[in-house]
């Protein structure tokens, strides 16, 4: 489940940070606050919107429901979108930091060498804010694996299914499970420490030339 | 080969406002555009390359216009086939000294790998004695070789005409008078030719087949140095 939220915010926040970063819009500051949002209400607000759009009775969810069938509350693609967006500011914020680090000359001279903007794209701007979009993808995978409140209120836990390991903490406490929460503990914090560490290796130094 | 320029351009906001007028025509194969730091001299250079488009006016190259407002021409500065040496040369800082110069050849989705080779690659890096660094990243070499790969690199693609902007401000002065020398006479052996900015008075001497003097965002005075010039005039400051 976290990897589905990491690969859904890599893309689009790659894509959104890009464009926050290059591209002067009216209400650019507007867009970046609100999809900052996710990382400051809390998360069962979150969930509650999420209910109301993808619900059965949602406009969106009633619509997949009815169009195609699809239901995605309780389900863990549910708890994917869930997770993924109350992380995708973390990516979002990496991603168009690193890209407003690149210097803008680099890809000038690479037009003037005969390339479209695809291939400045690929071949110049990925490349030099690669470390900083990985790193903030690492953050999300950390996040996304800790998700409580939004996805709980989307997806229920439904253990194997939707069970988050930090809802599976609540739950094993709650029971009374002591050593079960002690290692699901133990698993959380090493992951975040390693995920931590590795994102602050990626970090750029700085601008780089 | 000419060049005919007419353009205008305003920069900045409300509170501090450019504004930028230049007209100038030149048959001369070297053109130096001298004046002070904040004349406008990059944005003029920009404007040719296609980096920047004028607000209003033309731009004509050998009989082809490039940019037009009228007429709702702007050709994108890939398919305008010029060298462009950038002030601080703009070296991909990932790519080694063989990518960054063949990094014209290839213009789809993927760099260079690090073996490029090609007739071009091989020709320019002897040419510009950069072979003992070919597998180095510019992080990695000295002020005189990373202004070498950056010369290899416009070269490579056979350009029509050679804008540089500022290309020796960034060595230190023993090692600017050697590489004008060097530069003279490689532009003297390829006969392409080139339009340099610079707020350098020994640029002109060494370059300034023909001179123009910008300040305050127009052309004020022509210098045509015997060579034949066209008509170039000041506007506004």
């Amino acid at each position: 489940m976290a990897a589905w939220a990491t690969g859904i915010n890599l893309v689009l926040g790659t894509a959104v940070g890009w464009l926050l970063a290059r591209k002067a819009f009216p209400g650019r500051e507007l867009v970046d606050a609100i999809l900052t949002l996710p990382f400051v209400l809390p998360p069962t607000v979150l969930g509650y919107y999420l209910l109301v759009l993808i619900g059965r009775r949602g406009w969106l969810g009633g619509w997949l429901h009815d169009t195609f069938g699809i239901n995605l509350i309780f389900t863990w693609q549910g708890a994917v979108i869930a997770a993924s967006l109350v992380a995708f500011p973390l990516v979002l914020k990496a991603a168009r930091t690193a890209f407003e680090a690149v210097d803008p000359q680099l890809e000038q001279a690479a037009r003037v060498l005969g390339l479209g903007e695809w291939a400045v794209f690929f071949r110049v701007t990925v490349p030099l804010a690669w470390p900083g979009i990985l790193a903030g993808t690492l953050l999300v995978f950390a996040r996304s694996m800790g998700e409580f409140g939004a996805t709980l209120m989307v997806a229920g836990s439904i253990p194997g299914k939707t069970q988050t390991l930090s809802i599976a903490v609540y739950e094993a406490v709650q029971a009374g499970q002591d050593s079960i929460a002690n290692t699901l503990v133990l698993i959380t914090s090493v992951t975040c420490i390693i995920v931590l560490l590795v994102a602050g290796r990626l970090s750029p130094p700085g601008t780089r030339r | 080969m000419s060049f005919s320029v007419d353009i205008a351009k305003s920069v900045g906001g409300s509170r501090r406002r450019f504004d930028l007028h230049v007209t100038f025509e030149t048959t001369a194969r070297r053109t130096v555009i001298y004046g002070p730091s904040g004349a406008g001299k990059s944005l003029t250079l920009q404007a040719i390359a296609g980096l920047l488009a004028p607000d209003r006016g033309r731009i004509m190259f050998a009989g082809e216009t490039l940019f037009d407002r009228e007429a709702r021409v702007n050709v994108p500065a890939r398919a305008r086939r010029f060298g462009y040496l950038f002030q601080d040369y703009a070296l991909f800082p990932g790519l080694n000294v063989r990518q960054n110069v063949a990094f014209g050849l290839s213009s789809g989705l993927r760099n260079p790998p690090r073996d490029a080779t090609g007739v071009a690659v091989e020709h320019w890096l002897d040419a510009l004695e950069l072979r003992e660094v070919a597998l180095q990243r510019p992080g990695e070499l000295s002020g005189g070789q990373r202004q070498r790969v950056a010369l290899a690199r416009a070269l490579v693609n056979d350009p029509r005409a050679l804008l540089l902007d500022e290309p020796f401000s960034a060595l230190d002065p023993a090692l600017r008078r050697r590489t004008r020398g060097e530069l003279d006479r490689l532009l003297t052996r390829i006969g392409i030719p080139i339009v340099m900015i610079t707020h350098d008075p020994e640029d002109i001497d060494w370059f300034g087949e023909r001179t123009l003097y910008l300040r305050e965002g127009g052309i004020r005075e022509v210098d045509d140095g015997g060579m034949d010039g066209g008509a170039a005039g000041n506007k506004r400051g």
